[in-house]
């Protein structure tokens, strides 16, 4: 009899753990929301936990290790093993449905699939506005309050936002 | 035929450096930027340097195999051990110079990472394939600002044409190649750097006409980076950057 197999969370119990963890700068969605956790899986004893980075330079993925090695450990875990995977580069398309609602609502429009950029040739991009709805609006910077954020204005309620950038 | 892990090394140097001090210069404006909103696009352009050199610097250290690490390769190097293009130690100048000079970067930076994606080496094109996106949209930046400026006001074209003159000389080193690049072109890790010049040319031209500006008819060019031959002006970047890592070392966080 495997006493590992006994001791060991089901893998869904793992990713339902890990879906408890809020994202360092954008608390309201979580990793598995933001699509970053890849993979996890057994080696004999050791879990392991696959993570890509958002951005390479994005100073949250320290935390976000930080952060899972935390929960899990809380949960039992023993033997962790968190594993960086830079291919294939994380994009927005990951995001899940939720977590672009979820995006939504905090005041952040979410990514528009498709749009990424492209070689100097800013593209036109219609944002609805997260607080108003409306389509009159107009980008201010294409760096907002982090690298993942292009900065907004609505010309109808007047108000700024962050527009996830497509990437 | 592969390169040797020391050609490796070496070319994640020259890449990371790049992006290490570029990343530096741009984080000098943190809180200096005639706009905020230009600050904070500043900082997070340098924000995105950094991360990129590195993944760059790491992937040195791997291949040198000396158990140093990317922040050993950082700051504790002195100058004649960086491999940078002159053209990203050059001095900020004013908001114009800094624009114009990310923006002769970037439009190599790009076709640069995206030859580098199909590398015959998997960790140089893991590393392109994340960094090229990031770089994708510092190119649509830089390019916007330059015609913004460019054909601007009388004042701001002033400026970017003087920016313009002054950075020209620093960007024929980015096109030179040397026995290390033929050495990676020959194991496919990377392109010759002449074979970047001609959509190089087609995006700065385009780019240029649109915004009112004339490239120098001068195509002599200012060269040492690479083989770690550089101006007075880095130097005074590492003192600042290494400082605190040099005065009390192994001091963290």
């Amino acid at each position: 009899m495997n006493v590992a197999a006994i001791t060991r969370p089901r893998l869904s119990q793992v990713w339902s753990w890990l879906a408890e963890i809020p994202d360092p700068e954008i608390p309201v969605i979580s990793l598995i929301d933001l699509g970053i956790i890849r993979d996890v899986a057994w080696r004999g004893d050791t879990l392991e936990v696959t993570v890509t980075p958002t951005y390479s330079g994005c100073p949250a993925t320290g935390v976000i290790n930080l952060e899972i090695e935390r929960t899990l450990v809380e949960h039992g875990i023993e033997k962790l093993a968190l594993k960086r995977q830079l291919s294939p580069a994380w994009t927005t398309a990951w995001i899940s449905a939720e977590g672009r609602e979820k995006l939504s609502t905090y005041g952040i429009a979410p990514p528009q699939e498709g749009t990424a950029a492209c070689a100097g040739a800013l593209m036109p991009l219609t944002v609805a506005c997260p607080q108003c709805g409306s389509t009159k609006t107009e980008r201010i910077s294409q760096f907002g309050s982090t690298p993942c954020k292009a900065h907004y204005r609505c010309t109808e309620c007047l108000e700024p936002f962050d527009y996830f950038k497509s990437i | 035929m592969g390169a040797t892990p020391e050609a490796i090394a070496e070319f994640a140097l020259r890449m990371g450096d790049n992006c290490l001090i570029l990343g530096h210069r741009d984080s000098e404006w943190c809180g200096h930027s005639p706009a905020l909103e230009e600050d904070i696009a500043l900082a997070n352009t340098a924000l995105d340097h950094v991360g990129q050199a590195q993944l760059w610097l790491g992937l040195a250290c791997e291949a040198e195999g000396k158990g140093k690490t990317a922040d050993t390769l950082a700051f504790l190097r002195d100058a004649s051990g960086y491999r940078n293009l002159l053209l990203v130690e050059q001095p900020n100048g004013d908001f114009g110079r800094t624009i114009m000079r990310q923006f002769l970067f970037d439009a190599w930076h790009l076709p640069m990472l995206k030859a580098l994606v199909h590398s015959s080496d998997k960790r140089v094109a893991e590393i392109a394939e994340k960094a090229s996106k990031e770089v994708a949209y510092h190119l649509d930046r830089s390019t916007d600002l330059v015609v913004r400026l460019g054909d601007g006001t009388r004042e701001s074209q002033t400026r970017m044409q003087a920016a313009l003159d002054f950075l020209w000389p620093y960007t024929g080193e980015m096109f030179l190649g040397d026995a290390l690049d033929d050495e990676l072109e020959a194991a496919g890790i990377a392109p010759a750097p002449a074979s970047l010049r001609p959509a190089w040319d087609q995006h700065v031209n385009r780019t240029l006409a649109e915004a009112t500006l004339k490239a120098p008819d001068k195509s002599y060019a200012q060269k040492g980076g690479k083989r770690g031959v550089h101006s007075e002006h880095l130097g005074f970047i590492l003192a600042e950057m290494q400082f605190l890592q040099r005065a009390y070392p192994g001091a963290k966080w």
